[in-house]
C-alpha cells in the first residue's frame, strides 16, 4: 500500500540476476539448479507485483503464477532426475565435465 | 511417223544393256539374243527411215528432223533432237548393217556352244577345253568365252553411241554418244582385264582421245558462247557462218575457223590421225569383233563424220576454186600425212590385225584429206566403203585367226595363231574366208571397176587433182600404191603358199555365225561403190547417184571435179601395180628373215611411242609421285596438318598443366576444400558441449548487443 | 516509514543475502539450506501482496516438495561427504560482470517506464481474490486449459523423470 511497485520490481531483478549469476558460475549441475530455482522465484514475485497493483480483480498474474510453480516443479523433477542419471553413469555431477556433446 | 521411228533407233541397244547386265548375266543364249535383237530393231529402224529418205526427191531440203526443249537456258531452251539429212540416212545404213553383221559374227567368235574351259578365268581369253571324241582320243577344242554376257552388254552399249551420234541434230548429244563410245572403247579394249597389255593398251586408248576430246570441249564451248545454239539446224543457216566466217579469234583465225579447228582435233584424236594414231594399233589387244566395230565401222569413222558433218563451218568463207583456208589447210595436211605414214608402218608388220590397224589409220587419213581440200561428196563415199571393206577385213582376220587357234589347240603347238609368218596355205582350210577376205583387201586396195574402194579412192584423188592440190595427189598416190603393196603381202603370207606350221595345217573353216557376216559385207564391200558412179564412166547415162543424194546435204550441191585422165591412170597405176609388186616379192618369202621390208624403224613404228612416253607419260608420272605426292601431299598437306595437330597437342597439355592443374584443381578445388576444412577444424571448437558455457556466451553476446543499442539510442537522441 | 515498508526491507535483505549465499556457498547442503530461507523470505512477500494462496503454495511446494527433492538428489549425488575444490569456475568474473550489467539495464528499463512508482490501490470489496483465484483456473471463460495442461505436464515430468532415474534389474 505504501509500497512503490518499482522496488518488488528491483528486488524481483536482483535476486533474477544473482540466480543467472549462479546458473553461469557454478560448476556443480544441482548448484546450477538452484539458481534456476532463483530466476524463477523472481519471475514469479514480478508477476505476482503486477498482478496486484495494476488489476487485482482479473486473475491471469495469480494463475500464471500457480502455472509457473506447476512449471518449476516439474523441470526441477526432471532435471534432478536427470542429473542423477548422468551421476550414475559418468560418476560426476559437474557440469564442465559432461562434454560429450561436442566437436 | 518417221521422226518417232528416228528417236527411237538408238534405244533398243541401250535397254539390251542394262538387261543384259542387271538381269540375264548368267544366260548367255539369252543374252546374245537380245543383243541380236536389239541390233536388228534398230537395223530395221534405220533401213526403215533410210528408204523412206530415199523416196523423196530434194531430200538435203526436206530432212527429218525434230526437237524438244531440254535445258532451260536463262529465256531460252537448249533444244535436242534427231536430225536426218543425207549424209546421216548413208551412214545409219552403213552403221546399221556392219553393227547387226558383227553382233552375230561375236555369237561364233566367242565360240557359243562349246564347253567351258578347263583352266578358263574371267579377265583372260580362254584357252580351250579337252574333250574326248569317239575313239577315246583327247584333244582341245576351243572354249566359250566365260564373260560372254558381258561382252555383249557391252557392244550394246556402244551400239546405243553410235546410233545417238548419228541421229543427233545437235552437237551435245553428238558428243554424249561420242564419249559413250570412248567409254566403251576403253572396255571393250581392256576386255580381258586380266593381260597387263590389254589394261595398258585401255588406259592408253582412254587417254590418248581425251586428249582430242578437250580440244573438241572448248571448241563446243566456243560455239556455244558465240552462238548460243548447238544445233546443227541453226549454225549452219548461211547468216550464222557468215557471222562467224568474219569474227576473228585467235592465231590469226576466224571463229569458224578455229572452231573447226579445235573440233577438227577431238577427230585427230578419235580417229586415230598423227600425232594421237598411237592408241589404234594397241587397241587390237581387244577382241576382233571389237577391232572390227570400233576400230574400222563405227567409232573412228565417227570422227570422220562429225567433220563432215562441220564441213559448213570448216568451210566457212570459202567457195570451190579458192585457196584452202587454214583450218582446211591443216585438215588436209594431217590426213594425208597420216595416209602416208601409217602406210610405211603397215609394211613392216607382222601381225595381221596389226596391218589392217595401220591400214584403217592410213585409210582415214585419206577421207580426212578429202575433206581438208573441200571433196565433201568423196570423203562421205569413201567413209561408207570403207566401213563395209574395213568391216569385213577384220572379221575376215578374226576368222583367220579363229581358224589357226583351232590349229594351235588341235596340235599343241604353242605359236601365236596372229602372226603372219606362222601361216600359210589357208585358202585350202579356209575357203569362204579367203575369198570374202580377197574382196576385202581387193577392195582397199583400189582393184579397178569391181570394188568399191576403187570408185571411192578414185573420186578423192580427182578431186585433188582437178583442184589443183598437187602435193595432196601424190602423196595420197604414194599411200594408195603402199596400200595395195602390204595388202598382197598379207593375203599371199595368209593364204598363199604352204603352211608355214603345224598349226596352219590343221586350221579349219569357222561356223556359219561367223562367215554368214563375211559373205553380207563382201556383198556390200563389192557393190556399194556402184552407186557413185562417175559421170565419165557412165557417160552421163546413169546419173551419179550418189553424188545427188548426199550433194543435196549442203547448201549448194558441190560441184563435179572436171574430168582428167590423170588421177583415172594414177589409180589404175598405183592399185595393179601396188598388187603385181606385192605378189612379185611376196610369193617367195618364207620367213621374217628374207623379208627385205622388215626396217627396225618401220617396224618400230618409228619409236613414236617410246617418244611420248618421254616426253609426256614419264613426267607426268614424276609429276605424280613426287610433286603432287610426295611434296603437296606429304610435305605440304599433311605437314599442315600435322602442325595443327601438334598445336592443338600443345595447346591441350598447356591448358592440363597450367590453367587445369594449378588453377582450378589446386586454387580453387583444392584451396575451397583446405579453407573450408580449417576454417570447419577451427569453428568446431565453439561447440565445446559445456552447456554453462554457451549460456555465458549467449548472455554476454546479449549484453553487449543491448549496450550497443542504447548507446546508439543515446547517441541518436 | 510505514510498517509495511519496513516489513519489505526485511524480506528483501532476507532474499538477496540468502540467494546470494545460496550461490556462493562451498557446501551444497548449504546451499539448499540458504534456498529454503530465500522461498521463505518469498512467500512473507507474497502475504504482503495480499496473495495469500500463493503464499502458502510457496510453502507447501517449493520448500516442502522442491528444496527437500534438492537435499535428496544433493545427497544422493556426492562423491564423499566433504566437498572438495573451489566450487566456481575459473571464470567466474564474467558472470558476475555479466549479471552487473543485466542489473542495471533492468533498472534503467524499470525507471524508464512512466507511473512505475505507484503504489497499489486497495482492493474492493467484496472481491475474494482466493475465491475469484478458484474460479478462473476452472472456468472455461478462465484458464480451466492452461490448468489442464499444466496437470499434463506434471504427469510427463512424473513418468519421464521415473523412467529416467530408474535402473533396471540386469
Amino acid at each position: 500500500m505504501h509500497i512503490p511497485l518499482s522496488w518488488y520490481l528491483i528486488l524481483a531483478a536482483a535476486l533474477f540476476c544473482i540466480g543467472l549469476f549462479g546458473v553461469m558460475s557454478r560448476k556443480n549441475a544441482i548448484a546450477i539448479l538452484l539458481g534456476i530455482e532463483l530466476m524463477l522465484n523472481a519471475v514469479n514475485i514480478n508477476l505476482v507485483a503486477f498482478w496486484r497493483y495494476l488489476d487485482p480483480t482479473k486473475m491471469a498474474g495469480q494463475a500464471f503464477a500457480v502455472i509457473v510453480f506447476a512449471v518449476a516443479a516439474a523441470e526441477v523433477a526432471v532435471g534432478l532426475a536427470l542429473i542423477i542419471s548422468v551421476y550414475r553413469r559418468r560418476n560426476t555431477i559437474i557440469a564442465d565435465e559432461i562434454d560429450l556433446m561436442k566437436w | 511417223m518417221t521422226n518417232w521411228i528416228i528417236w527411237l533407233i538408238p534405244l533398243p541397244p541401250l535397254l539390251a544393256f542394262f538387261v543384259i547386265i542387271l538381269f540375264t548375266n548368267k544366260n548367255r543364249a539369252l543374252s546374245h539374243g537380245l543383243a541380236v535383237g536389239a541390233a536388228g530393231l534398230s537395223f530395221l529402224g534405220s533401213m526403215a527411215v533410210f528408204v523412206q529418205a530415199l523416196g523423196i526427191p530434194e531430200f538435203g531440203r526436206q530432212v527429218f528432223e525434230s526437237s524438244i526443249d531440254w535445258l532451260p537456258t536463262g529465256n531460252t531452251w537448249l533444244q535436242i533432237g534427231v536430225l536426218v539429212d543425207p549424209t546421216s540416212a548413208v551412214t545409219l545404213f552403213f552403221v546399221a548393217i556392219t553393227i547387226l553383221m558383227i553382233f552375230i559374227y561375236s555369237i561364233g567368235y566367242h565360240n557359243f556352244g562349246q564347253p567351258a574351259g578347263d583352266h578358263d578365268v574371267k579377265g583372260l581369253p580362254p584357252h580351250g577345253a579337252s574333250v574326248t571324241d569317239g575313239h577315246g582320243h583327247k584333244h582341245s577344242v576351243p572354249s566359250i568365252e566365260p564373260m560372254y554376257s558381258r561382252f555383249f552388254a557391252f557392244i550394246a552399249l556402244f551400239a546405243f553411241g553410235m546410233y545417238t551420234l548419228v541421229v543427233s541434230d545437235n552437237l551435245l548429244t553428238l558428243f554424249v554418244g561420242w564419249e559413250i563410245m570412248g567409254l566403251c572403247s576403253y572396255l571393250l579394249i581392256g576386255f580381258w582385264y586380266g593381260k597387263p597389255s590389254a589394261r595398258d593398251a585401255a588406259v592408253k586408248a582412254f587417254m590418248t582421245t581425251r586428249v582430242g576430246d578437250v580440244f573438241m570441249l572448248l571448241g563446243i564451248a566456243f560455239l556455244y558462247s558465240a552462238t548460243g545454239t548447238l544445233s546443227f539446224g541453226v549454225i549452219f543457216q548461211p547468216k550464222v557462218l557468215e557471222a562467224l566466217a568474219s569474227t576473228p579469234a585467235f592465231f590469226g583465225l576466224s571463229a569458224a575457223g578455229l572452231i573447226g579447228l579445235l573440233l577438227f582435233i577431238g577427230t585427230v584424236g578419235k580417229s586415230a590421225q598423227f600425232p594421237l594414231h598411237v592408241w589404234l594399233p594397241d587397241a587390237m589387244e581387244g577382241p576382233t569383233p571389237v577391232s572390227a566395230m570400233i576400230h574400222a565401222a563405227t567409232m573412228v569413222s565417227a570422227g570422220v563424220y562429225m567433220v563432215i558433218r562441220m564441213f559448213p563451218l570448216i568451210t566457212a568463207g570459202w567457195s570451190e576454186g579458192m585457196p584452202l583456208n587454214p583450218t582446211m589447210s591443216t585438215i588436209a595436211f594431217i590426213g594425208t600425212f597420216t595416209a602416208l605414214f601409217a602406210a610405211t608402218i603397215a609394211v613392216a608388220q607382222n601381225d595381221i590385225k596389226r596391218v589392217l590397224a595401220y591400214s584403217t589409220i592410213s585409210q582415214l587419213g585419206f577421207m580426212i584429206a578429202a575433206v581438208g581440200i573441200g571433196a565433201y561428196v568423196a570423203a562421205a563415199f569413201h567413209l561408207v566403203t570403207h566401213a563395209f571393206f574395213k568391216a569385213l577385213l577384220f572379221l575376215g582376220s578374226g576368222s583367220v585367226i579363229h581358224g589357226m587357234e583351232h590349229g594351235v589347240l588341235h596340235t599343241g603347238e604353242h605359236v601365236d595363231p596372229q602372226d603372219m609368218f606362222n601361216m600359210g596355205g589357208l585358202r585350202k582350210k579356209m575357203p569362204i574366208t579367203f575369198w570374202t577376205f580377197l574382196i576385202g583387201g581387193f577392195a582397199l586396195s583400189g582393184f579397178p571397176v569391181l570394188t568399191a574402194g576403187f570408185w571411192s579412192k578414185d573420186e578423192i584423188l580427182a578431186d585433188a587433182f582437178g583442184n589443183g592440190h598437187l602435193m595432196v595427189f601424190i602423196t595420197l598416190a604414194a599411200a594408195a600404191f603402199l596400200t595395195a603393196f602390204y595388202t598382197m603381202r598379207q593375203i599371199i603370207l595368209t593364204f598363199f603358199g604352204e603352211p608355214r606350221t603345224k598349226a596352219a595345217g590343221h586350221a579349219q573353216e569357222t561356223p556359219l555365225t561367223m562367215t554368214v557376216p563375211l559373205i553380207v559385207l563382201a556383198v556390200f564391200a563389192v557393190g556399194y561403190g556402184w552407186v557413185g558412179l562417175p559421170a565419165w564412166f557412165t557417160g552421163g547415162l546413169v546419173p551419179n547417184w550418189f553424188h545427188e543424194f548426199v550433194g543435196g546435204t549442203l547448201a549448194e550441191m558441190p560441184a563435179v571435179a572436171p574430168f582428167s585422165i590423170v588421177p583415172i591412170l594414177t589409180s589404175l597405176g598405183v592399185a595393179l601395180g601396188g598388187l603385181f609388186f606385192g605378189w612379185l616379192v611376196y610369193r617367195r618369202v618364207e620367213s621374217p628373215e628374207k623379208d627385205f621390208l622388215q626396217i627396225p624403224l618401220l617396224k618400230n613404228k618409228y619409236y613414236f611411242d617410246e617418244i611420248y612416253d618421254f616426253l609426256f607419260v614419264r613426267p607426268a608420272a614424276w609429276v605424280a609421285e613426287k610433286f603432287t605426292y610426295l611434296f603437296m601431299d606429304r610435305m605440304v598437306i599433311d605437314g599442315f596438318l600435322h602442325a595443327i595437330a601438334r598445336f592443338a597437342l600443345f595447346l591441350g597439355h598447356a591448358f592440363r598443366d597450367y590453367i587445369d592443374k594449378p588453377v582450378v584443381n589446386e586454387l580453387i578445388g583444392d584451396g575451397t576444400g583446405k579453407v573450408v576444412k580449417g576454417s570447419g577444424s577451427r569453428l568446431r571448437k565453439i561447440q565445446a558441449g559445456r552447456v554453462q558455457y554457451y549460456m555465458v556466451v549467449s548472455i554476454a553476446v546479449l549484453v553487449v548487443v543491448a549496450l550497443l543499442y542504447y548507446l546508439l539510442h543515446f547517441l541518436m537522441a | 516509514m510505514h510498517p509495511d515498508q519496513i516489513i519489505f526491507f526485511l524480506c528483501a535483505a532476507l532474499i538477496l543475502i540468502s540467494a546470494l549465499f545460496v550461490v556462493i556457498s562451498r557446501n551444497l547442503i548449504h546451499a539448499a539450506l540458504w534456498l529454503v530461507a530465500a522461498l521463505f523470505g518469498v512467500a512473507v512477500l507474497f502475504a504482503l501482496l495480499n496473495a495469500n494462496f500463493l503464499a502458502v503454495v510457496q510453502v507447501v511446494v517449493y520448500i516442502g516438495a522442491i528444496a527437500i527433492l534438492f537435499l535428496f538428489a544433493v545427497m544422493l549425488t556426492r562423491k564423499d561427504i566433504r566437498d572438495r575444490g573451489p566450487q566456481m569456475r575459473r571464470s567466474w568474473w564474467i558472470p558476475a560482470l555479466l549479471g552487473l550489467l543485466i542489473l542495471a539495464g533492468l533498472v534503467y528499463l524499470i525507471f524508464a517506464q512512466p507511473g512505475i512508482d505507484r503504489t497499489a490501490a486497495a482492493i474492493p470489496a467484496g472481491v475474494d481474490p482466493l475465491r475469484a483465484l478458484g474460479k478462473a483456473l476452472v472456468s472455461p471463460g478462465g484458464y480451466v486449459l492452461p490448468f489442464e495442461v499444466s496437470s499434463i505436464l506434471l504427469l510427463a515430468a512424473l513418468v519421464g523423470a521415473v523412467y529416467v532415474a530408474i535402473t533396471k534389474k540386469s
